[in-house]
């Protein structure tokens, strides 16, 4: 499989063309979609008629962009024109956007070629794709094991070799969880680098899109593709987006890395020990590394539980069925917004509207929702110190390789649990990004996580980088 | 240990959220929004009363643009996936009860 930049290289200089680059990819859906269950919607015919644009585009010698006839899978929450956009739920079933994210309008203009749409734990809430209303996917590198989530069927179509390249949304970890389990690359950019507009809503302070790829290098074009203030967004960030791709080679000398005990407590020890490796793996290049402690990192399950399902129970207030997706009729309209809510919502998504309309509900807003902001800021203070000593932080991205089907979907806490070292990044508004670092039980990735603060993502790359080489990727 | 949730008070705030919950959600419902605050806890007996809460990650100011007329969503393409519309608007049932 080329990489994405192989691929943009081949297609502009003429040896390759989007139309030949996009039928590997059909082919690569075709063979295992059904037994993966990766995509809930495959546009052949928008993928063929962007390829024939990049091509006309390359034979009149015009620049097609970046992504010129690099086939890429969207996570289905975010909305483009015309193609269904279901959030993996019932209540969105049939729905055709009349209207593009920003991010699908800027991969369409780099000449990325989006084929489908993939499958989620619904409205991103999960770990595992197991909350998909149309049914889980399933890791290609051991179908008997989740791909983690909720962004697990674009980690699924990168791992698959279904496409080089895909994007998805990270609330609590939903990027860098499934990257890891299934042995890619993930980033978590800063909040508002790129535009939420078009992103379904799932919890609004948390919630950003970001690339994942096989390679330090492709997600860093990916990300350099997406990034940049958008007027549409009121919480986008003001400047245009950073140049990273030239900073992917620049190492680590110098860089003061610190590894925090609270970002492996709890792992399994073949974790643990990828972390440690990762820790001299920068050191050997350079980096000046230290282990250090953030208490204030333990509340960070606990404040991510009440915030973002505070949010979500207000931003999924929305679906009523007054203006799109189901409506179960009724006598009177509140009995429609019941019965519609009541038979469009799977188990998880009701879970957290209940906790998050608890959480805010008169007589417990103080003593759950007001302390979970307090701590919030109780963690953007502690952050702040530790990146006083050190540029970026060094942790596992999750306790363990992928979990089996079924292990943790009896116990809400249990999966909740599997992003209890990515939340923290989250909640502070930070960056962070996921790279693959050895293999545990039965040959499975393992992921490791750097952590910087906002703005900080040409660093995470350059370090990324370094881990992939030191893990025998040239 | 028993549960900081009482079925009553999941029950309530079901019809706050306007979901109705079966007998048996009602009580797996309560079993585990309660695992999950007994979780939340150790939050609770933490002195912040000199905490600023964080709603958003950076200070946000408010993002205004010029009050002028630009193009918007198609209101024919938007009513057409609604799931019911009339004389271009969106249709519900009926909001008022009978008179008495």
């Amino acid at each position: 499989m080329k990489t994405a930049v192989q691929i943009a290289s081949d297609v502009r200089s003429g040896a390759s063309s989007a139309t030949e680059e996009l039928r590997t990819s059909l082919e690569a859906i075709r063979a295992r979609n059904e037994e993966l269950h990766v995509f809930l919607y495959v546009d052949e015919e928008g993928a063929e008629a962007a390829a024939t644009r990049v091509d006309a585009l390359v034979a009149k010698g015009d620049d097609p962009g970046a992504l010129a006839g690099v086939p890429l899978a969207v996570k289905d929450n975010m909305c483009q024109r015309g193609i269904p956009t279901t959030c993996a739920s019932k209540i969105l079933e049939g729905w055709r956007p009349p209207y593009s994210a920003t991010v699908v309008d800027r991969l369409v203009a780099a000449g990325a070629l989006l084929v489908g749409k993939t499958n989620l734990d619904e409205f991103a809430m999960g770990s595992s794709t197991e909350n998909s209303a149309f049914g889980p996917t399933r890791n290609p590198l051991d179908p008997s094991r989740v791909p983690g989530g909720s962004s697990g069927g674009s980690a699924a179509a990168v791992a698959a070799d279904m496409t080089p390249l895909a994007i998805g949304s990270d609330t609590g970890g939903s990027i860098r969880q499934p990257a890891a389990l299934c042995g890619l690359v993930g980033v978590k950019p800063t909040y508002g680098l790129v535009s939420r507009y078009g992103l379904i809503a799932f919890a609004s302070s948390l919630d950003q899109i970001g690339p994942f790829a096989k390679t330090v290098t492709d997600a860093a074009t990916l990300l350099e593709v997406i990034a940049g203030h958008d007027p549409m967004d009121s919480t986008s960030l003001p400047e245009p987006s950073p140049s990273l791709v030239a900073h992917v080679n620049d190492g680590v000398a110098g860089k003061r890395v610190g590894l925090v005990r609270e970002l492996i407590d709890g792992a399994d020890q073949e974790v643990i020990d990828a972390v440690g490796r990762a820790l001299e793996a920068l050191r050997d290049a350079g980096a000046v590394t230290t282990e250090l402690s953030i208490p204030e990192l333990r509340l960070g399950l606990s404040a991510y539980y009440l915030i973002a399902p505070a949010e979500a129970s207000s931003n999924l207030a929305r679906y009523d069925g007054v203006r799109y997706g189901l409506r179960v009729d009724a006598e009177d309209v509140t009995a429609m917004n019941e019965a519609t809510r009541t038979a469009g919502f799977g188990a998880e998504v009701k879970r957290r509207i209940m906790l998050g309309t608890y959480a805010l509900s008169a007589g417990y807003y103080d003593a759950y929702y007001g302390q979970a902001l307090k701590v919030r800021t109780q963690m953007i203070d502690a952050f702040a110190r530790a990146y006083g000593q050190v540029d970026l932080l060094l942790g596992a991205t999750t306790p363990s390789v992928a979990f089996a089907f079924g292990a943790k979907t009896s116990n809400p806490l249990s999966m909740y649990l599997s992003d209890v070292f990515t939340i923290p990044t989250n909640l502070a508004g930070e960056a962070a990004i996921s790279v693959p670092f050895g293999t545990g039980e039965a040959g499975l990735p393992i992921g490791v996580q750097l952590l910087g603060p906002g703005r900080s993502e040409a660093q995470l790359f350059s370090a990324a980088r370094v881990l992939e080489r030191a893990d025998g990727r040239p | 240990m028993s549960s900081p949730l009482r079925r009553e008070e999941v029950a309530y705030v079901a019809k706050l959220a306007r979901l109705s919950l079966s007998e048996d959600e009602l009580d797996l419902f309560t079993e585990q929004l309660g695992q999950v605050l007994e979780h939340a806890s150790d939050m609770k007996s933490l002195d912040l009363d000199n905490v600023v809460a964080t709603a958003h990650p950076f200070g946000l100011v408010n993002v205004v643009r010029e009050d002028e007329v630009r193009p918007s969503l198609d209101r024919d393409e938007v009513l057409a996936m609604a799931p019911d519309a009339r004389d271009g608007r969106f249709a519900v049932p009926r909001i008022m009860g009978e008179a008495p």
